[in-house]
């Protein structure tokens, strides 16, 4: 479990990239590609090093209004640890 | 273009040349026959062009790349593009400054390949002394800053070894590391009785990968390919043809695997020829075998059909010589037969007796 005070950033072999064709976001890494939904994306976006995760969930869920504060924190917690598993994010403090 | 013809790869074969004589290299045997390559600016316009049809992500590969005096610039365009650009090298010749050139001028990501985890073994399936320089340059890169892939290549002689593979690529800290079981095409299908292996040491290598996946899960990424001659199905041969990569030879062939101008009889046009998008959508050989309605069967009822396309046309012509025949490597395939002769050969008496065929030109 990634801890609400962690602080994810990209790990070094995974870069965003907005794509043309698809309008949306994309996260590539060596020999892959994931399209990103915009959830996915606003909240990737946010992974800089220096936001919390319970940081992330505050200023996603300003983004998001419609939905709950627990849906969202849900929400980022298993996109984040789905991408630590794949070795694509790292978590600080 | 439709999105099931979308290129996300270009492969950008920059050189045929190359140091080393790999034995299983899966350059074509007649490399000699390519001859001129590709200059620089048509290497860049490629890269442009090849974004504006939604490549996102280049391989920069051979041969040997680094023999190409112009990468720093290849790479510098691929960057200025935004595109997520992969060196494939096997680390000869390579000196750390231009490594961490290449590194400021926004190369990502670093693929180097060992032969082995021992360094006569290693040496002596590459046909030269490298291996010691490769662990070298592997530091180099994770030195520098750039992730680290780990490319070894698996048969007969190396399997039995994969434990020490994955504790090397630990050592090395790579980032992630390709267990490439080989594919017997090029020169590897030429050296195939030497380097073909027993189902049992696959079946070991295999758990052994399966366990380091998991411990290693969020550190490194433990890529097993299992080898199609083993499989029950083929599996899907670069995503199908014509649809995910796009590959472009040394000497400008747009071609949709590495091999389709080992085929015969089809037509593949050269990027000098005219606008990528033209080529990449109307040539006749990138349309040799796209879609489903070129499918023998058993393929074209099977519900795999989908999923692996058929398999591998390189496979199919270079076994039975028909490129529009199933796969032999497929259970389902008719041509089967070929595929369990090969495999017998590997336990057959004097099969560790077969000598090497090195790639061709011996430096
Ligand atoms: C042809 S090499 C060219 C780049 C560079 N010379 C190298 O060896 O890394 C491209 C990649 O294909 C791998 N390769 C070569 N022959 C192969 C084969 N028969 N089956 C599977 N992978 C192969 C190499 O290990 C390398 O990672
Ligand atoms: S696989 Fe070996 S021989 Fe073939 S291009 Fe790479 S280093 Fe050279
Ligand atoms: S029959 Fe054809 S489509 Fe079906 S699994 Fe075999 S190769 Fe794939």
């Amino acid at each position: 479990m990634i801890p609400a005070t962690g602080k994810p950033s990209l790990a070094p072999k995974a870069r965003l990239r907005f794509d043309r064709i698809s309008g949306g976001d994309m996260l590539l890494y060596p020999e892959r590609g994931l399209a990103l939904n915009g959830t996915a994306a606003s909240i990737l976006k946010l992974c800089d090093g220096d936001r919390t995760v319970e940081g992330i969930v505050g200023e996603l869920h300003r983004e998001y209004l419609d939905r709950t504060d627990d849906d969202v924190r849900h929400e980022v917690s298993e996109f984040l640890e789905d991408l630590l598993k794949r070795g694509l994010l790292r978590v600080l403090g | 273009m439709t999105e099931a013809h979308r290129p996300y790869t270009l492969v950008a074969e920059l050189t045929y040349a190359c140091p080393l004589h790999c034995v299983y290299c899966s350059n074509p045997v007649d490399l000699a026959r390519h001859a001129a390559t590709l200059d620089t600016a048509s290497w860049l316009r490629v890269l442009r062009e090849a974004e504006g049809l939604g490549v996102v992500q280049v391989n920069l590969t051979g041969g040997e790349p680094l023999l190409r005096q112009d990468l720093e610039e290849i790479v510098e365009e691929a960057h200025r593009l935004d595109l997520y650009t992969n060196l494939i090298t096997s680390g000869i010749p390579l000196e750390r400054e231009r490594l961490a050139r290449l590194r400021a001028l926004g190369l990502s990501n670093v693929q180097v390949s060992i032969q082995d985890s021992r360094p006569a073994g290693s040496d002596r399936i590459a046909g030269t002394e490298a291996f010691h320089r490769k662990l070298a340059v592997a530091r180099w890169v994770k030195e520098l800053g750039f992730p680290l892939t780990l490319n070894t290549v698996l048969h007969r002689e190396n399997l039995d070894h994969v434990e020490e593979v994955v504790a090397l690529a630990e050592e090395l800290h790579a980032d992630r590391l390709e267990l490439a079981n080989t594919q017997y095409l090029g020169w590897a299908l030429a050296n195939r009785r030497a380097l073909i292996p027993a189902r049992a040491q696959i079946e070991k290598a295999r758990s052994i990968a399966a366990a380091a996946r998991t411990r290693l899960e969020g550190r490194m990424e433990v890529l097993f390919v299992v080898p199609d001659y083993y499989a029950e199905f083929p599996p899907s041969c670069m995503d199908g043809w014509g649809r995910r990569f796009l590959v472009v030879s040394p000497d400008g062939l747009l071609l949709p695997c590495l091999l389709a101008h080992t085929l015969p009889d089809l037509t593949f046009a050269n990027v000098r020829e005219g606008p990528l998008a033209d080529l990449w959508n109307d040539s006749p050989g990138m349309n040799a075998f796209r879609g489903e309605s070129w499918m023998p069967d058993p393929c074209r009822t099977c519900d795999k059909r989908t999923v692996d396309f058929g398999g591998c046309r390189c496979q199919a012509y270079h076994l039975t010589g028909n490129a529009a025949a199933t796969d032999p490597a497929c259970t389902l395939s008719p041509h089967h037969g070929l595929v369990e002769g090969a495999r017998e050969e590997a336990v057959a008496p004097g099969a560790h007796l077969v000598p090497f065929r090195y790639r061709w030109p011996r430096a």
